[in-house]
């Protein structure tokens, strides 16, 4: 499978850890066969939100923190496509932190991987909902006193499907856990801590590398309790697979049309006779 | 102040608290007088709470077909004390008005039919309703044996007992109207009767719904917003039967860019909302005149800003669905007048959104979803579903530059190419770009689909003579009003311009105003949207306004008085 763009233009400053997602995500689909036609890279806006332009498959970049609802539905009306959905953290979890805690109750098969730098980077370093306490940028001159969203924390609370967080930094560890949110059936959230070079001073490669964990053998992911706890925990920060909801149902499984019948919706046609008696209930017509 | 004619058809009215089952006697009342092959027309007028409060149902029925409502009250079921003092301007000496007496407390002369005693010395206060049903039947002479079938059918679920009982109840209410007519204490006239019985009654939600469907649509995602409810609500009705995929979105936003999402996969999908849902898919439809993404959005109006009156009617969202969205893109927005239309024109919507690849609005209001009446069946064997989605070959560019500025649209997983869209200005592929010549080719392309757009307009309909030197101008729902109005007026210096497609106008508008040596137009808001937009387009300004803006629809005596004082 041929995933490279070829030769292009791309917006992200050299040293950017997006270079490496974009890398290991390439992998990802080409070590699980994934044909780019059956695949749909689905983004908002950011720096992240462009991944999408440098990866050959089908792609829908759509508006700022809207990733989620297009891809929910484009799974839907077609199951077969494989739909992965790279972002950045103001974009999945301030822009469209409704949609996040929405899509995860919905449970759509797609997976989100989220480029999670702690700052905005197309508009300049401004604080994003993951930023830590105390991060100063132009706009939080006093640093950031906002409790940082936990995307784990959240998503574990909600029942997720699948939970991951990986760090840039450690290759091995992303490939496999793309892989496994690629392959997991329902909502996969991989929370992906990548450095922002040029406006993210603090939290550096060095600093990921010096503040996380790889998450050992002796956690089970499919104990929310003590998911929850792992998802709470910070300095250093857990890598790995978080937690596994066993056995649910996802969206497209849920709807009706496809209990019984895997025909995709967009292969569905109007059923001219259904309609036609539709119309002839309405006749009101006298009883006896 | 012109009278109507008042000979063909007789105006009921039912009122009462929420709750009290004015609903479940409109039901019944309006398919049984159907079944008496009499024409039905129904509107409501309800508060927006649940229980309480004081709601009416105005029922006409007639020798032909009704489709708009009437000041006139010939005969008035007031079942709570709070009915009479809302309704005492419509209210004459030839109202007819029969209830409870003792618990109405009026000075009016009211027919004492204590609805509540004979239901509980009968058996509990739950049947009134139903004596009222039977009474209003009995004093518009319709066949007893036609309701009492009806009726079995009608609470046949619910088992033998309360079948009977409905029965007896409504009975005993035709007995009590049927002896008002033997000691002429009441004479409607006599309605003559046409065979209707192959004609169906639903409602304006119910007609976009089936238009919908037959339009192709697979999916709807939507925000529950009155008046927009009633077409998902529908829709999920029968999802099991046409196989559709219907959600409830979280937000506005999240239900637009769901369908925008859905269409991009190849699907054909909708929205439902009102005024302040699409104030917040705004953002969507920017993004689908960006992606040229077809999309469908029926927006259900009522009277803003804000909540306003969340239950009452208004033509006040004509500037928003033509303005909304940031940045320049075509779009169309079509105003179905009928429940006939509704039906087309949605089929329609569909057709014309994959086409243009634009998004199409379907403006319609609370009056229109919530009318009620008959009409001869939808004819399904002429339409078609003109899918214009492409097989892909490996070279395909998603907005190729084309003539015409429509570029063959794909979708994912069909043929060997590979569709990619973006919100940014893009290249051909759909690739971000900030070549800024290449944006204004792409900006031009966008405009020109306008063009041909133009050429598919519905038509402005002329009703009377094209050379009557007066017109009256009306869109959408208040047509239907504004026509019977000018019939009656009988003045044949009048006609009538009606659109139901308000963007783009009509390309022969223009040229039909400057024929005219007066113009009128007629419009449920306060600003004269429509007429803004014709001095925009065509430079034509009408010289009289007849504007309304309560929350409730033009009734046609309203309107023949404003159109004879206008034209004085």
């Amino acid at each position: 499978m041929n995933y490279e763009m070829g030769k292009i233009d791309i917006a992200w400053c050299p040293g950017c850890g997006n270079f490496g997602i974009l890398n290991v995500l390439k992998r990802a689909v080409s070590e699980l066969n994934i044909d780019p036609h059956n695949l749909v890279l689905v983004s908002g806006i950011g720096q992240a939100a462009k991944t999408p332009h440098y990866l050959r498959a089908n792609f829908f970049n759509g508006l700022h923190g809207r990733a989620l609802p297009p891809a929910t539905l484009i799974k839907a009306v077609n199951p077969g496509l494989h739909v992965i959905i790279t972002s950045g953290d103001g974009d999945m979890y301030g822009e469209g932190g409704n949609h996040f805690i929405h899509a995860i109750r919905r449970n759509p098969d797609v997976t989100a991987i989220v480029h999670n730098n702690m700052v905005y980077g197309l508009t300049k370093g401004q604080a994003s909902p993951t930023s830590q306490l105390g991060f100063v940028t132009p706009i939080q001159v006093d640093g950031v006193f906002e409790e940082p969203f936990n995307p784990l924390a959240v998503a574990v609370s909600l029942n997720a499907s699948f939970v991951a967080r990986t760090s840039i930094h450690n290759l091995d560890l992303s490939l496999n856990i793309f892989k496994q949110a690629i392959q997991h059936k329902g909502f996969a959230l991989v929370d992906t801590f990548t450095p922002c070079i040029s406006f993210n001073k603090i939290n550096t490669r060095k600093w990921y590398e010096e503040n996380t964990y790889v998450i050992d053998g002796s956690h089970d992911p499919t104990n929310r309790n003590s998911a929850f706890s792992k998802a709470c925990e910070s300095y250093p920060w857990p890598l790995g697979i978080i937690y596994k909801s066993p056995a649910k149902l996802s969206f497209e499984e849920n709807l009706y049309i496809y209990k019984n019948n895997n025909k995709p919706a967009i292969n569905r046609e109007v059923q001219w006779d259904k309609l036609k008696s539709l119309i002839e209930n309405k006749k009101i017509l006298s009883p006896g | 102040m012109p009278q109507m004619p008042s000979s063909n058809d007789i105006s009921i009215v039912l009122g009462g608290e929420a709750g009290q089952g004015i609903q479940t006697i409109e039901q019944l009342l309006t398919k049984i007088l159907k079944l008496n092959n009499l024409h039905v027309f129904a509107t409501k007028e309800y508060m927006s709470r649940v229980r309480g409060g004081s709601n009416t149902t105005g029922i006409r029925v007639g020798s032909h077909p009704l489709q708009a409502p009437v000041d006139r009250i010939d005969l008035l079921i007031p079942l709570d004390k709070n009915v009479l003092p809302r309704l005492q301007h419509r209210i004459t000496e030839q109202t007819i008005i029969a209830g409870d007496r003792e618990a109405l407390k009026t000075d009016l002369n009211v027919i004492d039919i204590p609805l509540k005693k004979l239901s509980i010395e009968f058996s509990a206060e739950i049947y009134s309703n139903t004596i009222a049903l039977g009474l209003i039947l009995a004093l518009l002479k319709t066949d007893a044996l036609i309701m009492k079938k009806y009726i079995g059918k009608h609470f046949g679920e619910k088992g033998d007992k309360v079948v009977e009982l409905n029965i007896r109840a409504a009975d005993l209410g035709f007995k009590q109207g049927h002896k008002l007519i033997e000691n002429g204490t009441v004479s409607f006239p006599e309605l003559s009767i046409s065979d209707i019985q192959n004609d169906i009654m639903i409602n304006g939600s119910e007609a976009i719904a089936m238009g919908a469907i037959a339009g192709g649509c697979q999916c709807i995602t939507s925000y529950p917003m009155t008046p927009g409810t009633g077409v998902i609500t529908f829709m999920a009705g029968v999802e099991h039967d046409f196989e559709l995929i219907v959600e409830q979105a979280e937000d506005e936003i999240a239900a637009i860019n769901m369908a925008i999402g859905a269409w991009y996969a190849g699907a054909r999908a909708m929205v439902t909302t009102s005024g302040g849902g699409f104030d917040l898919m705004t953002e969507g439809l920017s993004l689908a005149g960006m992606l040229e993404m077809p999309v469908v959005i029926h927006l259900g109006q009522r009277p803003g800003p804000a909540t306003g009156l969340p239950t009452r009617t208004e033509q006040g969202d004509l500037e928003l669905a033509l303005y909304a969205g940031h940045g320049e893109f075509p779009r169309i927005i079509l105003a179905p007048e009928s429940l006939k239309d509704a039906f087309y024109i949605s089929q329609k919507a569909f057709n014309l959104a994959d086409k243009y690849q634009v998004p199409v609005i379907i403006l319609t209001d609370q009056y229109l979803v919530d009318t009620y009446y008959n009409i001869p069946p939808f004819d399904i064997n002429q339409l078609v579903i003109e899918s214009c989605v492409i097989e892909t070959d490996e070279n395909y560019l998603r907005y190729q530059l084309t003539n015409n500025g429509i570029s063959p649209r794909g979708i994912p997983g069909k043929g060997k190419g590979l569709v990619g869209v973006d919100s940014d200005e893009h290249d051909e592929a759909g690739h971000i770009t900030e070549d800024l010549e290449l944006r204004v080719k792409m900006v031009d392309k966008r405009l020109k689909k306008l063009t041909l757009i133009k050429e598919s307009v519905i038509p402005a309909q002329i009703y009377g003579s094209s050379d009557s030197p007066t017109f009256v101008i009306s869109w959408g729902s208040t047509n239907p009003i504004v026509r019977e109005a000018v019939t009656c007026l009988g003045n044949k210096d009048l006609a009538q311009i009606a659109l139901q497609q308000v963007y783009p106008l009509p390309g022969n508008l223009r040229h039909i105003l400057l024929s005219a040596k007066h113009t009128i137009i007629v419009e449920n808001n306060a600003t004269s949207q429509l007429g803004k937009l014709i001095l925009r387009e065509t430079g034509f300004q009408i010289d009289k306004k007849i504007l309304k803006y309560n929350g409730l629809p033009f009734t046609v005596e309203e309107l023949m008085h404003a159109i004879s004082e206008t034209i004085s």
